[in-house]
């Protein structure tokens, strides 16, 4: 088990720069999951730490040794592909036994591993297969097992359940999240799955063009997203994004229905207001108003799609509440309405420290 | 199940392949059949008519010791230039696909001689080579006499080996460079990950996943070799000296040829005929076994 230290660190092809200058402290048995959309480098980070890519500027340093100069097998680092990247030519056993072959661990030795390993993620009657006979599901648990028995002081996934259809990720999901409970090994994981990404991580990181956008909790960043762009990622249904002015007392403006805030602003000034689809209140003396054009069915609850101040915004009702098509009038809890800064899309902070979750 | 357009007129579909079928027929078919009416028949002395001989010409290339020479030497001729083409093609492709410097100028410049005729391949060799004036003839400067082509049966063969894997390394170097690059870049990524390095991982990750492409080199070079390595030898050496690079191909134009014997050339080439067909049978029936990527 390892820390990990990213000081700074750059990446450029040629002279096109994809990571810009990123610092992050990954501690000890900590799970940290990387999210992003694709191109925002988030891949490149995890294999500037696999040493599969060279690091242009900066410094990363595994377990307090700088590994920059480092090969990859040097680093102590496992990887979970997103392909999987299983050899064809290999059954499952020697897939997974391919690390010990290669340090050159008895055949005994490796072979009594290898079902260690193999029992763990439930391969035991898979060894003598070859990948091509594997489901995909299956393939992931080999890719998974691969990269355990080497017991490494950090395991990095690159977004290794994309390939999985929806019900095997979900599935694998959980199963990742109870070995990591199990092992502990620090764990970097990328994923463009904001769910995945909540319901993995002890510490979320949030990128965007080859920047950190935001680090903390999942708890964190859902409630207090630091800009408009994690705002509108993180969240499934995302948060409603509305333009809106400051007016002359200190509220904000939405296609002309005013609304108090508690933030303290100079009036005039552009913002995006944030409201997500639960914080809403609905109600027939509602200020603000919009027509459902249709309605999500999602079982547990329910999306009313309509559209405020020229743009889409979506409510979310309980399951029980049977509301059709038509207008809608609502309201929102002012201490639940994110700001964010028009130009520089930065979060706006109220004026004084509130207790959302104690409201 | 591939959409084919059926015809209704048979007799529009044997117009439209019959030009097709006109050149198969006259260039192909007609000259065998020619070859092996000539291999079972024999001329008198001055000609004009075809007797039937059966199997007699072949009796006699068969006891011919001459004959196994050639035979000796095109097999010697195959097995070399192909061990030297597609092991130095393997060595150029796993350089150029590891992207060492420069290697976008050797993926280029690497095909090149294969564009070469076989005949100019050989006039160069035979200069370059030359024991008195060529490049080469600097070795005669240190130790006089060690290369002389024009003597030394084995210093003749290593010549026209050198000129033909040099020509056919081009080949193999597509070939191998191609299916190394069709390797998934993450299977390399995920050995080095095991730890493996860059021969631990040539050996066991892209060579298996090669076999196919080196399984197909090895019979095309071999094939090549047998019937496509005539202007080599006529250029350098002349099947000489002493018949030892008197291959194959090389010994039926000169018997017929030079010597004018068009039967027992003939019956050489039904010989030879053979050869190819069956290391043609040899590949389509094991490469259809090929490693299959998942």
């Amino acid at each position: 088990m390892a820390d990990i230290g990213i000081r700074s660190v750059s990446k450029s092809y040629g002279r096109q720069p994809v990571v810009h200058g990123i610092d992050l402290d990954v501690r000890s048995g900590e799970f940290v999951v990387v999210l992003g959309p694709s191109g925002c480098g988030k891949s490149t980070l995890l294999r500037m730490i696999a040493g599969l890519e060279e690091i242009t500027e900066g410094e990363i340093a595994i377990g307090g040794r700088v590994v920059n100069m480092l090969e990859p097998r040097e680093r102590g680092c496992a990887m979970v592909f997103q392909n999987y990247a299983l050899y064809p030519h290999m059954t499952v056993a020697e897939n997974i036994g391919y690390a010990l072959k290669v340090a050159g661990t008895a055949r005994d030795e490796r072979r009594r591993r290898v079902r260690e390993v193999a029992a763990t993620v439930g391969l035991d009657e898979f060894l003598d297969r070859k990948p091509g006979q594997l489901s995909g599901g299956q393939r992931q648990r080999v890719a998974m097992a691969r990269a355990m028995i080497r017991e490494p002081k950090v395991f990095l996934f690159d977004e290794p359940l994309s390939n999985l259809d929806a019900k095997l990720r979900v599935q694998m999901r959980i199963e990742i999240r109870k070995l990591h409970n199990r092992l502990g090994v620090t764990s970097v994981f990328v994923t463009h799955d904001q769910i995945e990404a909540m319901t993995l991580a002890d510490r979320l990181v949030v990128m965007n063009a080859g920047r950190i956008e935001q680090a903390g909790t999942p708890e964190d960043i859902y409630r207090a997203p630091a800009s408009r762009f994690v705002a509108s990622f993180v969240g499934s249904p995302p948060m409603n994004l509305i333009d809106a002015v400051v007016d002359e007392a200190g509220g904000i403006v939405i296609g002309g229905v005013a609304l108090p805030v508690p933030h303290r602003l100079a009036a005039g000034r552009k913002v995006t207001a944030g409201i997500r689809p639960e914080d809403v209140v609905l109600s027939d003396g509602g200020e603000l108003r919009s027509d459902v054009d249709f309605v999500e069915e999602l079982g547990s609850v329910r999306l009313l799609h309509g559209r405020l101040n020229d743009v889409d915004f979506v409510v979310q009702v309980a399951a029980a509440d049977r509301r059709a098509t038509g207008a809608l009038a609502f309201t929102v809890p002012p201490k639940r309405i994110h700001l964010f800064d028009a130009d520089t899309g930065l979060r706006i902070e109220h004026d004084t420290p509130v207790a959302i979750a104690a409201e | 199940m591939e959409k084919r357009a059926a015809f209704s007129d048979l007799r529009l579909a044997g117009a439209l392949i019959a030009p097709q079928l006109l050149l198969v027929f006259v260039f192909f078919y007609w000259p065998a059949a020619q070859a092996v009416y000539w291999a079972f028949t024999t001329q008198p002395p001055f000609g004009g008519s075809n007797e039937w001989v059966g199997f007699q010409n072949f009796e006699q290339i068969f006891t011919d010791r001459v004959y196994w020479n050639s035979v000796g030497v095109s097999f010697l001729f195959a097995g070399l230039s192909t061990a030297l083409s597609v092991g130095m093609a393997l060595l150029f492709a796993l350089f150029v696909d590891r992207r060492l410097t420069g290697y976008r100028v050797h993926r280029f410049i690497y095909f090149w001689p294969y564009a070469v005729a076989a005949p100019a391949v050989g006039l160069a060799f035979r200069f370059i080579f030359a024991p008195e004036a060529g490049f080469v003839s600097a070795v005669n400067q240190w130790v006089p006499g060690l290369w002389n082509p024009a003597l030394d049966g084995k210093d003749a063969l290593a010549l026209i080996v050198l000129a033909n894997s040099w020509k056919m390394v081009a080949y193999n170097f597509i070939f191998f460079l191609a299916a190394l690059q069709s390797i998934p870049r993450p299977l390399i990524e995920a050995a080095a990950m095991d730890g493996a390095g860059v021969l631990r991982r040539a050996r066991d990750i892209q060579f298996p996943l090669l076999a196919p492409t080196f399984f197909f080199l090895l019979v095309i070079n071999v094939t090549e070799s047998f019937v496509d390595s005539f202007g080599i030898v006529d250029i350098t050496t002349g099947g000489g000296p002493a018949r030892a690079t008197d291959l194959m191909v090389y010994k039926i134009y000169s018997d017929g040829f030079k010597g004018l014997d068009y039967s027992m050339a003939a019956a050489q080439s039904i010989v030879l005929m053979g050869v190819v067909i069956v290391l043609t049978f040899i590949q389509f029936r094991y490469v259809e076994r090929r490693v299959h990527y998942s």
